[in-house]
């Protein structure tokens, strides 16, 4: 029976054996030194705000490996032999293979910032961060402020953690606003005055210089590179994005760039070895898309075209139509096709903005402005619906025609206030159009 | 702020203490000629019940309540002893003239019942001579306390938004030791007000000015329970629309529940019981309201002229015709989360334990053999009640009607809904009953699941699997199952709360009616993949 070795059990790797042991009854192996079980990365925010304990986490229980005979190795993979098909794993053990597949993820990124690595430092993307957060910032006796280095979703994200337990928190961002590398200026500007309203001290176009100790090597204090103030605490969040997280495959023959290199079939450039999610790295990106993409979904997308691919039906990875989610403290935001931040914006793609006066809520349409084309949507605060815009997005809509259905494409909880009516009405300001929203239901216009 | 908060749980604590502390005042005693008119009003016959109670009550000890009940028990049973001891006597003498001639002098009633009905003529004390004092002494300060403690929290919450923050640090409901003691002190109530009622009959003087106000008589236990059941529903609904601020949906279905438990199965029936007409809560529906159909309902209905005519074609048609469709309209939410009074309290007083529910595929099979298994059995109660009410057997299908309404109504009526299903909130969730006990909740899911336009939609490839939905699903639903895999929600338990969508961080859920065609949809591969692949995998 063929041995499908998988190493990391993040959702690239796990949807990948699940898929797998649905079309095929393959031996499957998954090594991993970080969990014993498959849990959501995205969830452990959630675990030390309270709102769940670590075991929610797990998206199935325990028994469910076994039943569906998905081995589980807890292991560091030390080196890999491609000649032999064998993993060399930490205390000198070994496995065969026959067929390997690396979805082994990220790292937080340390750019050689002095002091990146005294205690106290931590980025927020393993479990063990998690721990460590828990050990050096259980609440705010004992971390009095922590210090987030990089203004990305994780950034945020530690930031809501830490201010849950009323540790201050100062935010230090490159960026002149939030974000805006990705987020057009109004939303960007939005979420840098939700960020203060949750008395969070945002420092934007700053940068970090060092990191200092005290005498016993913790955390002591940081300086700020641009005005050399020195700022105490106890703790600081490195989170100025990720990168792949395949220190380990140096040694082998497999061909790595910043990620392992793989061709659209996600193969290496070794035969019988794969590479998916996080540390997959495309020869050439795919449409708008980065050729790494650290996003959840895409994992989990690659998972399920590499197990066809595997058991007998090879596919190329063709991702969908973009889209992605996040939310900013108490802010939702979805994203459906692409609406890019001044940085990257092509020039025949055109903005309409509205915002909701209670500057919690706003929306961005982008639309060729030529051909009048729908381009993409940027939502905070309302819900919408994916399916409304993946069909609108593949039939290429005029962006009048998706205003028009706008109503269509709500996604909030029912009897919440609808602003679509506001929306149309300031696009037709803008615009000098006449429209009016269609009350026909979202499923009765692709019907 | 927190000053305030913790002041206000201060005042809520002397509340409750002086609430239950108020059990143990007061003395009990009745005179002879008390005792001679109870017995002449009750028509008891025996001999020598007058002389026992009198011996046994008639005293100038200050009898507490807990005396008080155990002699007045024992006064009864040692009359029916007496004429049990005839009985087996004339039995060995074959002499049946005599020994048929005893049972007319036997008292029947549970001891603690009979207890009841002298307790409430015979108490005397600060607690009766001062009601309205008592009243702001326990429910309040109760009251007042409690808002002081939630209150703040629009402050303290910060921006409106879902804020479960330290949830699982915290003893109170993170089944800790305060979770322990609050499930001790709702169980022990609960066993008193169904089983023990004399011994908390001191509650019923504190609340007689308001019952005679709305129904003319004394309150009963049953008074003050609908009482309280709508002074908490009350509070914590208070505690809900600060919670869920920003969710318009929440606080629309907090305040259904609360008019419904307020004005139809509390304002309504002690009006209409003024009106000397049965007092009938016209939203419980059978099998929930499993007595519905019980001879002495009927039997009072029957007798009550035209409104009693009414209630009984009312509450057929209500099970029969109005729940099955609303249910296909709307799902079973419109009856279990926003009129039900169970729902109601599982929704306000448990809304602070419902991640506490076991989402385990066993707990899943275990909740369908059980639901399903009351529902069978009160079924099985009413066609044998019913068969014996018209044909006037005494048992059909080898069941006996008695023993099997006052079985159901001992386990199902009183410690499966009651003690169990509120007792055991702090620790199994709010839903203990409503998910695995309640027959008009298996009634409802059958149809949800295989006959309605509701459903839970997922919105395509948002999930990230964060498990927020399954965590706070009160009902044990396995939500993030069915998201992951862009997968709508269709299944006969959930109780349409909305909580799973208000928690989610990425928009995944929304509660829907729409059309049946697509209700259900297994899905392999989600929204966002190729559209090649998603052929392939999800039309194979």
């Amino acid at each position: 029976m063929e041995h499908i070795v998988i190493i990391g059990n993040g959702i690239s790797g796990v949807t990948l054996a699940r898929h797998i042991r649905k079309l095929s009854d393959k031996k499957i192996t998954i090594i991993s030194a970080e969990s014993e079980y498959f849990f959501s990365r995205t969830a452990l925010m959630y675990v030390f705000m309270g709102h769940m304990t670590f075991e929610h986490t797990q998206p199935y229980e325990h028994w469910f490996w076994k039943k569906n005979r998905i081995d589980l190795l807890k292991a560091y993979v030390d080196a890999i032999d491609t000649d032999s098909k064998t993993l060399q794993l930490s205390e000198g053990k070994s496995l065969a293979y026959d067929k390997l597949i690396i979805a082994t993820g990220s790292k937080p990124n340390k750019f050689g910032w002095p002091g990146q690595d005294l205690d106290g430092v931590m980025g927020m993307y393993h479990k063990q961060d998690l721990e460590n957060l828990e050990k050096y910032a259980p609440n705010n006796t004992i971390c009095k402020r922590a210090v987030i280095v990089g203004g990305g979703l994780i950034g945020i994200e530690l930031a809501e953690m830490l201010v849950s337990r009323d540790i201050p928190v100062t935010f230090l961002v490159r960026e002149s606003s939030f974000w805006n590398g990705v987020l057009p200026e109004g939303e960007s500007a939005m979420i840098n005055r939700h960020i203060l309203s949750h008395h969070i001290d945002l420092r934007l176009s700053t940068n970090l210089k060092a990191i200092k100790a005290d005498e016993n090597g913790k955390v002591k204090s940081v300086i700020i590179e641009e005005t050399g103030e020195e700022i105490s605490c106890n703790v600081v969040g490195l989170t100025a994005g990720v990168s792949p997280n395949i220190d380990f495959l140096k040694s082998s023959k497999i061909e790595t760039g910043k990620g392992v290199k793989v061709n659209r079939f996600l193969e290496t450039n070794i035969a019988d070895v794969y590479a998916i999610g996080d540390c997959a790295e495309q020869h050439e990106a795919i449409g708008n898309r980065r050729p790494i993409e650290a996003v959840w979904y895409t994992g989990r997308m690659m998972g399920e075209t590499l197990a066809q691919t595997i058991c007998g039906n090879r596919i190329q990875y063709k991702p969908g139509h973009w889209f992605n989610s996040a939310k900013f403290l108490d802010i939702e935001y979805q994203t459906y096709g692409w609406v890019h931040g001044k940085k990257g914006k092509p020039d025949y793609e055109a903005h309409f903005h509205w915002k909701h006066q209670d500057d919690t809520k706003c929306v961005t349409i982008a639309y060729h402005k030529d051909t009048n084309v729908f381009l993409g949507i940027n939502t905070f605060g309302i819900r919408m619906r994916h399916e409304f815009f993946d069909t609108v997005l593949t039939e290429k809509w005029n962006v009048n025609k998706v205003m028009t259905h706008l109503s269509a494409a709500n996604f909030d909880p029912e009897f919440y206030k609808l602003h679509e009516k506001d929306i149309i009405e300031k696009y037709n300001r803008d615009t000098g159009n006449n429209l009016r929203l269609s009350k026909i239901k979202w499923r009765s216009i692709f019907a | 702020m927190k000053l305030i908060k913790y002041t206000g749980l201060v005042i809520f604590l002397i509340g409750l203490a002086i609430f239950t502390g108020s059990i143990f005042t007061g003395s009990f005693s009745l005179s002879p000629t008390e005792i001679d008119q109870y017995i002449d009003e009750k028509g008891y016959k025996s001999e020598i019940i007058a002389d026992a109670l009198k011996k046994n009550i008639a005293t100038d000890e200050a009898l507490n309540i807990f005396e008080f009940s155990s002699r007045v028990r024992q006064a009864f049973k040692h009359s029916n002893d007496h004429y049990d001891n005839l009985i087996a006597t004339y039995d060995a003498e074959k002499n049946w003239d005599k020994k048929g001639e005893q049972y007319q002098y036997k008292i029947y009633g549970k001891p603690h019942t009979l207890s009841y009905d002298l307790a409430k003529r015979a108490g005397s004390g600060f607690v009766k001579d001062n009601p309205a004092l008592m009243w702001w002494l326990t429910f309040g300060l109760s009251i007042i306390g409690a808002l002081l403690y939630i209150l703040p929290n629009v402050i303290l919450l910060g921006a409106p938004g879902i804020k479960n923050n330290g949830i699982y640090h915290k003893s109170a409901t993170n089944r800790g030791w305060i979770a322990w003691l609050v499930l001790l002190y709702l169980v022990g109530f609960y066993i008193l007000l169904y089983f023990k009622a004399d011994y908390v009959v001191n509650w019923t003087f504190i609340l007689d000015p308001i019952s005679k106000a709305l129904n003319g008589g004394e309150a009963s236990q049953w008074f003050v329970y609908g009482f309280l059941y709508c002074v908490i529903m009350t509070v914590m609904a208070v505690r809900m629309y600060i919670k869920y601020r920003h969710n318009k949906y929440q606080i629309l279905r907090t305040t259904s529940v609360l008019f419904f438990q307020i004005v139809f199965a509390f304002l309504i029936p002690e009006i209409m019981t003024s009106l000397n007409m049965p007092g009938y809560d016209f939203k419980n529906a059978f099998p929930l309201d499993y007595d519905f159909f019980f001879e002495w309902n009927i039997k009072s209905l029957t007798e009550s002229g035209a409104i009693g005519l009414f209630i009984l074609v009312w509450g057929t048609i209500l099970t029969l015709i109005i729940v099955p469709l609303m249910v296909y309209f709307f799902g079973k939410r419109w009856y279990c989360s926003w009129v039900c009074g169970c729902g109601g309290l599982a929704e306000t007083l448990g809304d602070p334990y419902r991640q506490h529910s076991d989402k385990s595929l066993n707990a899943w099979k275990l909740e369908r053999w059980v639901i399903h298994s009351v529902l069978v059995i009160s079924v099985l109660m009413t066609i044998v009640t019913l068969y014996c009410y018209f044909s006037g057997a005494e048992s059909f299908l080898g069941i006996n009607s008695q023993w099997i309404k006052d079985t159901y109504s001992f386990l199902i009526g009183a410690w499966f809904a009651g003690v169990i299903g509120t007792g055991f909130y702090p620790i199994f969730g709010n839903r203990v009953w409503c998910r695995f006990g309640c027959p008009l909740a298996a009634y409802l899911g059958l149809v949800q699941r295989f006959k309605s336009r509701f459903r839970i939609t997922t919105n395509g490839g948002q999930c990230i699997s964060c498990g927020n939905c399954s965590t706070y699903c009160e009902m044990g639903i396995d939500v993030r199952a069915y998201a992951q895999k862009g997968e709508n929600i269709v299944r006969s338990s959930c109780v349409g709360c909305g909580i799973c969508s208000a928690v989610c961080p990425r928009g995944v859920l929304k509660l829907e009616n729409d059309n049946t065609a697509g209700r259900i949809n297994p899905t392999e591969v989600l929204l966002g993949n190729d559209v090649d692949l998603m052929d392939l995998v999800n039309q194979k």
